[in-house]
């Protein structure tokens, strides 16, 4: 038995649970959050330790032997994403303690949120493509309840658009598994992967890739597929914002790199132009859209969507150093992103908008939120020796190794570019002098209630954005014993047969497993 | 029957998306109701129908004789019934809502966060 494999699912839905108990006394929700988000930051630790001791860590649940029962397996990868949520939520615990109004935490803020990082531990580790939907779906009901949690108009209107195409890429996803499991007879994924290569009809496989494409490009916000991220990320309390720019996109890039490198890696000859291309087009629109907004969330969900290209992009080269590039390109978004969204929050604050006409000043006023900002908005653009530019040398030195010559000089391009909406940023926001017109915070602005909280807790919400920007910084300084964690994560994605042995094991029993084989 | 059910399948998926092209939020909610409905449909049919067998296995044997239905794609709808009703309820109450606080059944009219 292999607890710490599924610790990581356990401790969140243990913790929604518990703190769903304590619905009246907000301080024990409070409590419930740091603490139970910490205990998912030290599994993922113990996670990590064990899986780059022994490369894979697998267990079946109930003991029902794989390809029958329901398998959690962690690999790098895993591992690795586990270990980022882990962070992601005890950061995003604590900011809330001082970000997230009485309003929104009576109605369930903690518990919700214990339950979104439940449904994207699950995500990160099941085993099972069935399994895989099942978590989506309990990602995507707490995300639901997120998003309009304080009822504002715009969060109405984000919450259509977002939840119309979430639910469509779902019934995307689910129809592909339906058609999957009547191709293949089993949906474990080391099955099914072991299956697909020996299908005979394989027209039909590659029908099943591009559908499992579609869906999972809906969830990671890939082009043409990603208008209702930039729709809907800036409408709800900060702290929302925050965890979803974080993780919810990087769950579907996540599930893109699983598929594609377990389950249809060899369609990848028919399905790699797609990917590059639709790369290269994330890219360039994310950053072409960012450029033109003046609201500071909606610049940053613009870059969400520029920064998937580049994972994407990852994925498409299909290199071991590649996918190492990709992964890494995930970690250091999923650090800088969130970081720069708890930055904005902390700048509506103290004035008030998130309009950047409106606001100026702050570098004066505060500093060290300008370093921290200037540390993470330079990171997203790639400068070195911060983390972003060791994520775009490793992709854009593998993609001249493929020869993508053209895609590569888009992702050159698009750094720059990204470049500009950062100094954008920073001229508006930190360098420029405050306009006179701001001198009473608006009170019409989303969740409005945060002027009445005290002044004295913002020091809550610099604690995770020193820590995350100190990280950004530490990630450039020891890229190298992280590129090597990310480029075992990247041979072990290329490498399936290695995912394979460990999900299925050498001693199945093949004849019972032949017995009870009903309608292949 | 699997041309049936193949034809029916793919009224529904047509029926869910012209309904969901409409600009009428509720119709677009019917329109998502009828797509999941379609899906599970499809799981149910392609994973093959078998009549009158029920997985059984006989007392003393280790698996069942001859060609018996497939349970899982059962258990498997079964699953995604259960959360297509849970997120549409959800989907419901906020379009509801949606409806109470920008006062119109138009998605052109939702144009607010798009701009």
């Amino acid at each position: 038995m292999r607890p710490e494999v599924a610790l990581p699912v356990i401790i969140p839905l243990l913790s929604g649970a518990v703190s769903l108990l304590f619905w009246r006394s907000r301080p024990m929700q409070r409590f419930i959050a740091v603490a139970g988000t910490l205990a998912l930051l030290v599994v993922g630790l113990w996670l990590i330790t064990s899986v780059s001791r022994e490369g894979y860590v697998v267990i079946h649940m109930g003991s029902w032997q794989a390809p029958y029962g329901i398998s959690l397996v962690a690999d790098m990868l895993s591992a690795i994403m586990i270990l980022l949520t882990g962070i992601i939520g005890l950061g995003l615990a604590i900011y809330s303690l001082a970000s997230t109004g009485p309003n929104h935490e009576k109605f369930g803020f903690y518990p919700l949120m214990h339950l979104l990082l439940a449904g994207v531990a699950g995500a990160f580790l099941t085993g099972d493509i069935f399994n895989l939907y099942v978590w989506f779906e309990v990602m995507l009901v707490a995300s639901f309840a997120l998003l309009i949690l304080g009822g504002e108009k715009a969060q109405m209107e984000g919450a259509i658009k977002y939840v119309t195409l979430n639910l469509l890429a779902s019934v995307i996803f689910l129809t592909a598994i339906g058609l999957l499991y009547g191709m293949v007879g089993t949906l474990n994924m080391a099955d099914v992967g072991q299956r697909l290569a020996e299908a005979e009809n394989q027209g039909m496989v590659e029908v099943l890739a591009v559908m499992f494409m579609i869906a999972f490009g809906i969830k990671a916000a890939a082009f043409p597929l990603f208008f209702w991220l930039p729709a809907s990320y800036h409408t709800p309390p900060v702290a929302v914002s925050a965890l979803f720019a974080g993780l919810l996109t990087k769950v579907g890039v996540y599930s893109l790199f699983r598929v594609f490198t377990l389950m249809f890696d060899q369609t990848m000859d028919y399905v790699q132009d797609i990917l590059l291309w639709g790369a290269a087009l994330t890219m360039v629109t994310g950053v072409l859209g960012a450029a033109a907004q003046y609201e500071f969330r909606r610049i940053l969900s613009f870059h969400i969507v520029s920064q998937i290209g580049y994972m994407i992009l990852g994925l498409a080269l299909f290199t071991p150093l590649a996918l190492a590039g990709g992964i890494f390109a995930v970690m250091h978004n999923i650090i800088v992103k969130t970081n720069l969204f708890l930055i904005s929050g902390i700048t509506h604050r103290l004035q008030g908008t998130y309009q950047l006409k409106k606001m100026g000043g702050l570098f004066k006023e505060r500093p060290w939120l300008s370093v921290a900002f200037f540390l993470s908005a330079f990171s997203l653009a790639g400068v070195p020796p911060l983390s972003g530019f060791f994520a775009k040398f490793v992709i854009v030195r593998a993609g001249i190794e493929a020869e993508a010559y053209v895609v590569t000089a888009v992702a050159l391009a698009v750094g720059l570019m990204t470049l500009y909406s950062m100094v954008k940023i920073w001229n508006e926001v930190f360098w420029k002098k405050l306009p006179e017109d701001n001198l009473v915070p608006e009170a019409s602005t989303p969740s409005g209630d945060e002027g009445r909280l005290v002044k004295s807790s913002l020091g809550l919400m610099y604690l995770p954005v020193a820590i995350l920007a100190l990280f950004t910084v530490l990630i450039g300084v020891f890229a190298q014993p992280l590129m090597e964690m990310m480029l075992m994560a990247g041979e072990q994605l290329m490498n399936s047969q290695g995912y394979i042995d460990a999900v299925l094991g050498d001693d199945q029993d093949v004849l019972l497993r032949e017995a009870l084989e009903v309608n292949p | 029957m699997e041309p049936l059910m193949a034809l029916a399948i793919g009224l529904l998926y047509a029926t869910a998306i012209y309904m969901m092209l409409r600009r009428s939020i509720v119709k677009l909610v019917i329109g998502l109701m009828l797509l999941s409905n379609a899906a599970n449909l499809l799981i149910f049919t392609s994973a093959g129908m078998t009549r009158g067998a029920p997985p059984l296995i006989p007392e003393g044997a280790l698996a069942p004789a001859g060609q018996v239905a497939d349970p899982l794609p059962q258990a498997l709808v079964l699953t995604a019934i259960v959360i297509a009703f849970g997120v549409l309820a959800f989907a419901v109450v906020l379009i509801r809502r949606a409806y109470e606080i920008v006062k119109a059944d138009d998605l052109d009219k939702m144009k607010d966060t798009d701009t």
